[in-house]
């Protein structure tokens, strides 16, 4: 449960895609993914269409296909949820294969796998064309609480180091021959996790020293803002309109 | 030229009076501290470790307070009163700099102070454009901290504190970590820096090389002040301090043009 | 395990986005009043150990290893408020940065594995410790058991999300069980991860663990050649209307979401009913499978009892909200008229 997957998506790039302000990116993945979401899923052809659009915005971001399919195996873990789906599914059952599957539990198969992935690879497009720092201003341009962004900025820069040092404390356990196997080590390895809190938390107090002594009075001071034209707007909602066309489709025929 | 002009002239840097200061636990750390820095003066802090360096240092841009003895920096008192202006005078730079460099990119680090001082666009950018040309780090502007080498993030830490145009650069074992080539491109900077410096070290040579004056903590109180070279060669107020020089090491031999 | 898309429907996932949302919003302003101004930094530095942290392996058996969520530990380190707040930047930054978890996903993430292991971690840590003797053995215990219950109490939450706006007809006292019963066993092993984690911190730095306010012997003065206790400190005052507004606004939130969701939910014409009516499945056929599970009082499945099934369920849910959330108000209160604040080492900014 939340194993955490840390390797960052983004792929440095000039295409017409990564140009875009990142609040337009963010506002248009997530419609996108919104009105995907809410797509009926009998409409099988209707999530055919979305993938194609997706095809558009992968290729005019130039993320290379493999890079993106290769990412789609974070969801992984919930297929195989979906796989279990027509088994223990209630309602109409039908043979396939000599299995009884249930009819309902086939569908919402369908429509866990169809509609997982595309949300998963509408992120990856949006994390793979975004930097880091953009997709920050980005979301406290569209109104995330400025402290809650300045925290996610925090936890991202000291992220890494302090994951630096849990494996520099796993590397000292080691070396002091210390192997964690079984139950029996987790007193060992919550006293590194403890240790590593102390660690953190004293950071945290020094972070805010340095801060302190260059000026910080408690609110962050305003450095980069983003904005964007009306034509970048457009550009950007041409994905998410496309597919609510698409939707509305779905439901209608 | 008169009284005030003439004062404000020639006010000195950093002036620290009878500083005494215990944490709350009960440890007295500082035990009365005097000495006065002129401007324009490279000074070095020596002592051993648990002088009561790092606690003096927090006292200079009013971080710790509370104590007794005062601090005055260019004719300015540290206390409530100035205290964002003080901050702007003093720029400390911290031992570990990925203490101090808590943006996500270099930029926004070095911007953050002058920021946070209320400039804004283009004079922004041009304080932050200068203050990363003179530590040599331009072409990292919009690099994420974590991608720099260690020299490299020890020279943005400084250039943070450049940013703001300070009044007196403290430094925290600037050398600590850094291989010698790194050493090297730091003296070279703090060289060709015009604002005065209070360096804290255990780096005796960086001290001789970089500081014509030196002042010796220890005990709570500044036990030596004079020149870095005669200080150096004192044997007995070495050992009496328990400062040593590295092997080899003759400060005797080293030819100073400061 | 983090949500996909397509896991909750469109409105539930929104209904879900709005109550993170404010749970969120709250968390802020309770961190702010907490921390003041070292909020950004040590809030960021606490969700960035908790991000490392959930990357540790905590090897069961047979290249098996378990993993810590986090929010009952963030909860009694670092206090309700700070603690949702950490556990939602760090679901927020890995679905939008690692795509791990769906973006519409995002507010049911939030409310079930930041909100709801946070509250019921920190009420029932904050019980148990009233209870208990002042010692440190008494914190360790208190951690486990609120550790042991919090993460079912997520399970169940979520299953109550998926009764409201699953996208598919698993009978849900399966659901039910199959989650509630496997997060038990989960449960006890971030139960006792985080009771030992707490006790390594409290070894150390008792004074950085929020939970253990109060356990620090008070300081003596030596009076007269005589050892005497400290004056208290002025207790500070608690604004009680802050409070109550919130409170009402949150009841009345909740409510309104809880009846316009179910409303919505049972009207959307979903897939079981598509496929009932199509097939002609017997409603009484339903009502067999829903009486045989334990919430056979909403069954969700009865296609008559859809619509109150679905508002009871709401309810109940807002029930079980408010009331926990009552509970952490009050402990809050409590704690803020009673305790003096912690002093810190002469630092003034």
């Amino acid at each position: 449960m939340g194993a955490g997957h840390a390797h960052r998506l983004y792929r440095h790039g000039h295409s017409p895609v990564h140009a875009l302000p990142p609040h337009t990116k963010l506002a248009a993945v997530f419609a996108f993914v919104l009105v995907v979401v809410s797509t009926p899923r009998e409409a099988m052809w209707a999530f055919g269409l979305y993938a194609l659009l997706l095809a558009a915005v992968a290729y005019a971001a130039r993320v290379p296909a493999g890079f993106l399919l290769k990412r789609l195996l974070i969801e992984v873990p919930f297929v195989a949820f979906a796989v279990l789906m027509p088994f223990v599914a209630q309602g109409e059952r039908v043979d396939v294969l000599g299995l009884s599957l249930s009819v309902n539990g086939l569908w919402g198969a369908w429509n866990v796998l169809a509609k997982g992935t595309l949300g998963v690879a509408a992120s990856v497009l949006l994390a793979s064309t975004t930097e880091l720092r953009e997709l920050l201003l980005g979301l406290q341009r569209l109104k995330l609480p400025p402290l809650l962004v300045q925290i996610a900025s925090f936890m991202i820069r000291y992220g890494d180091v302090i994951a630096d040092e849990m494996r520099r404390m796993r590397i000292a356990r080691e070396s002091r021959g210390f192997e964690a196997r079984g139950v029996r080590s987790w007193g060992v390895l919550a006293k590194s996790a403890g240790a590593l809190f102390i660690r953190s938390y004293e950071r945290g107090e020094r972070v805010h020293l340095a801060m302190v002594s260059r000026g910080y009075a408690g609110s962050m001071p305003v450095i980069d803002e983003v904005t964007a034209s009306r034509a970048q707007w457009s550009y950007a909602l041409a994905l998410p309109s496309a597919a609510l066309v698409v939707c509305l489709l779905g439901w209608t025929l | 030229m008169d009284s005030v002009t003439a004062a404000t002239a020639t006010a000195p840097s950093l002036e620290v009076s009878g500083l005494a200061f215990a944490y709350p636990d009960g440890h007295q750390a500082l035990f009365g501290v005097d000495f006065t820095v002129g401007r324009g003066e490279r000074v070095a802090l020596l002592g051993p470790n648990g002088a009561g360096k790092t606690t003096l240092v927090l006292h200079l841009n009013g971080i710790l307070t509370g104590g007794a003895g005062t601090v005055t920096v260019a004719g300015l008192p540290v206390g409530r009163k100035h205290m964002a202006e003080i901050r702007r005078k003093v720029g400390i730079v911290f031992q570990d700099p990925d203490d101090q460099l808590f943006m996500p990119s270099v930029r926004e680090d070095v911007a953050f102070g002058p920021a946070a001082a209320g400039l804004k666009g283009p004079e922004l950018e041009a304080r932050v454009r200068t203050a990363l040309e003179r530590v040599g780090m331009e072409a990292f502007a919009d690099r994420p901290p974590h991608h720099l080498s260690f020299g490299q993030r020890r020279r943005v830490a400084v250039a943070t504190v450049l940013a703001m145009e300070p009044e007196i650069l403290v430094l925290d074992e600037p050398s600590s970590n850094l291989d010698p080539a790194s050493r090297r491109e730091l003296a070279d900077i703090l060289r060709s820096l015009d604002v005065t410096v209070l360096m804290v070290t255990h780096d005796l040579p960086y001290a001789l090389e970089l500081c014509p004056r030196a002042l010796i903590l220890s005990d709570g109180v500044i036990a030596a002040d004079g020149r870095t070279g005669e200080l150096l060669s004192d044997d007995e107020l070495m050992r009496e301090h328990r400062l040593e020089l590295p092997f080899g090491f003759d400060p005797r031999s080293v030819t100073m043009g400061a | 395990m983090h949500v996909p898309d397509g896991f909750i429907n469109a409105p539930v996932s929104v209904g879900a986005g709005v109550v993170a949302a404010a749970a969120v919003a709250v968390s802020l302003r309770g961190a702010r009043r907490e921390l003041d101004e070292r909020t950004a930094p040590l809030a960021g530095l606490v969700a960035a150990f908790i991000f490392a942290v959930q990357m540790l392996n905590f090897p069961v058996a047979a290249g098996t290893s378990g993993h810590l969520l986090g929010g009952a530990l963030a909860a009694i380190l670092v206090g309700p408020f700070t603690g949702v707040l950490c556990v939602s930047v760090v679901l927020l930054m890995q679905g939008i940065l690692f795509a791990d978890g769906g973006l519409t996903a995002l507010g049911v993430n939030i409310t079930v594995m930041a909100v709801v292991t946070t509250v019921v971690a920190y009420t029932v840590f904050r019980g148990l410790v009233k209870l208990l003797p002042k010692k440190r053995r008494s914190i360790t215990v208190s951690a486990f058991v609120a550790a042991v219950l919090s993460v079912p109490a997520a399970a169940a939450a979520f299953t109550l999300v998926y009764a409201i706006g699953g996208t598919t007809d698993v009978p849900i006292g399966q659901v039910l069980t199959a989650m509630v019963g496997v997060h038990v066993l989960i449960g006890i092993g971030e139960a006792a991860i985080t009771a030992l984690t707490v006790g390594a911190v409290i070894a150390v730095r008792p004074d950085l663990v929020y939970g253990a306010r109060g356990l620090t012997a008070p300081l003596k003065l030596r009076v007269g050649g005589e050892l005497v206790d400290t004056p208290a400190a002025e207790p500070v005052p608690v604004a009680a209307r802050s409070h109550r507004t919130v409170w009402l606004t949150g009841l009345a939130a909740s409510l309104v979401l809880a009846g316009f969701v179910s409303f919505y939910a049972s009207a959307n014409p979903d897939g079981l009913e598509k496929v009932a009516a199509d097939k002609g499945i017997d409603a009484k056929a339903e009502d067999h499978a829903a009486a045989d599970s334990p919430l056979a009082d909403y069954g969700v499945e009865g296609l008559t009892d859809s619509r109150i099934s679905g508002g009871l369920a709401g309810v109940i849910g807002v029930g079980v909200t408010v009331g926990a959330g009552t509970g952490v108000f009050w402990a809050v209160r409590k704690r803020r008229t009673s305790e003096t604040s912690p002093s810190e080492v002469g630092e003034s900014v």
